[in-house]
């Protein structure tokens, strides 16, 4: 248990010491939101109708932005075999590395979600809906993101593939999340899509880690 | 150095191995037995099996025919038990490279049992990183970052080290170091498996495992 906790608080002590890993997804996010209005439309109508599918999008690609690396240097170091070698689960590996993924990606954009709501003119009944719909929709991500992080760790250009393996299944967290904002701003109820992300959150969290052993394992059994 | 190790029985026994890669056979019909005090050189040309070798007796590789045990288990049944009782280091230093010589032993070191923070700044000082504790491993050499990772051996407690190349990028104090490492690993009644290009001279109980011939 100690190597679980040992290994979170070195993961996020590198991401402190490379500002870039989780800047630059940050960067991105920011960067989609303002440029969208520019290229679309700067009508505040037609933003505040489609600013929770913008921020959702972005936020979703983002994150896909920054789950290339999060196996990779650890198969490369040796770390992840040194994991192996522990005999500590791979599971709770899994849901560990999950955890700071999420702490250094889906946390800060759910933080500065609001900002970007005002700035596309979301109406003001929405910025809650968005607020939670991101913090549980986010670690959903991270928890899918290390399925395909862990298939993809030891090749060397993984990006496109973790890209296609996972996107289809961020799809279902990206249409309640977006459904959930979208009608939490034309006055409707939104609690049943972010039960529905809750849901999923759960079932993540009990299978995924499962899935990401199984994968990291077929990357040291060579 | 009279550390105490965490268990007196080592008994580690391989039967009748083979392990094939690419169609090539790297060995067959090997047997071997660790006890304690022993301390076992894997030899051969490059490509001849000697990781191979290393990591299935480490528990890490299950792609081979023939059975490996642990105090008379069969490895699949106690591995959790012999992951604790062996120190497995690969070629690969697992050092991370943006965090100090320090953060890396605090990781490398997370379940060598229960040892304060003292027990890793003296191993740092014995493998001759003092003054380089707070500099980040960028900035160190190869040998000293192979240097980081051998600390380890000053803090673990482990009956059984099985070594990757552990000279690799070491100077001649470092090797000498190292050698008195395994020495004091044996006199204490421990074992090692190592693998090396280096000759080992004048440690006693040294066996010598050549590979290579069955190709």
């Amino acid at each position: 248990m100690s190597l679980v906790v040992a290994t979170i608080r070195r993961d996020l002590l590198l991401a402190a010491r490379n500002p870039g890993e989780w800047a630059n997804p940050l960067m991105f996010f920011l960067m989609v939101a303002t440029l969208f209005p520019l290229a679309v439309d700067p009508d505040p109508k037609f933003l505040s109708r489609i600013a929770g599918g913008v921020i959702w999008v972005a936020a979703l690609l983002a994150t896909l932005l920054s789950l290339d690396a999060l196996f990779r240097a650890d198969v490369e170091d040796g770390s992840l075999e040194q994991w192996l070698a522990s005999g500590e689960s791979l599971y709770a590996l899994a849901l560990g590395k999950a955890l700071v993924h999420w702490c250094i990606s889906g946390l800060p954009l759910t933080l500065m979600s609001p900002l970007l709501g005002v700035m596309l003119h979301l109406p003001n009944d929405a910025l809650l809906p968005l607020l939670l719909s991101l913090a549980v929709g986010t670690p959903v991500l991270s928890l899918l993101g290390t399925v395909g992080a862990a298939l993809t760790a030891s090749l060397r250009s993984g990006g496109l593939l973790l890209t296609l393996l996972i996107l289809p299944l961020y799809v279902p967290v990206l249409i309640f999340a977006a459904s959930a904002v979208y009608q939490a701003g034309i006055g409707m109820t939104y609690h049943g899509q972010v039960a529905m992300l809750g849901a999923m959150l759960a079932l993540a969290m009990a299978l995924t880690p499962f899935a990401a052993a199984a994968a990291l394992k077929l990357n040291l059994s060579r | 150095m009279s550390r105490p190790l965490d268990t007196e029985a080592i008994d580690l026994s391989a039967h009748a191995l083979m392990c094939e890669r690419d169609d090539r056979v790297l060995f067959k019909d090997l047997s071997l037995q660790i006890t304690n005090g022993d301390l076992v050189q894997l030899t051969g040309p490059n490509g001849a099996g000697k990781t191979t070798l290393l990591r299935l007796l480490a528990g890490l590789n299950q792609d081979f025919e023939g059975e490996v045990r642990w105090l008379g288990q069969p490895m699949s049944e106690c591995y959790s038990t012999y992951a604790h009782q062996r120190l497995y280091m690969g070629h690969l230093p697992a050092v991370k490279k943006a965090l100090t010589p320090i953060e890396n032993l605090r990781w490398l070191c997370a379940n060598d049992a229960s040892d304060s923070d003292d027990t890793l700044w003296q191993a740092l000082e014995a493998v001759s990183l003092y003054g380089y504790e707070e500099t980040p491993c960028l900035q160190l050499s190869a040998g000293q970052q192979r240097r980081v990772a051998l600390a380890r051996l000053c803090v673990s407690r482990a009956p059984l080290w099985i070594l990757d190349e552990p000279f690799t990028a070491l100077d001649a104090a470092g090797v000498a170091w190292l050698e008195a490492q395994l020495q004091a690993q044996v006199a204490r009644r421990g074992a090692v498996i190592i693998t090396s290009h280096h000759a080992l001279q004048g440690i006693p109980g040294l066996r010598q495992l050549a590979l290579g011939d069955a190709a």
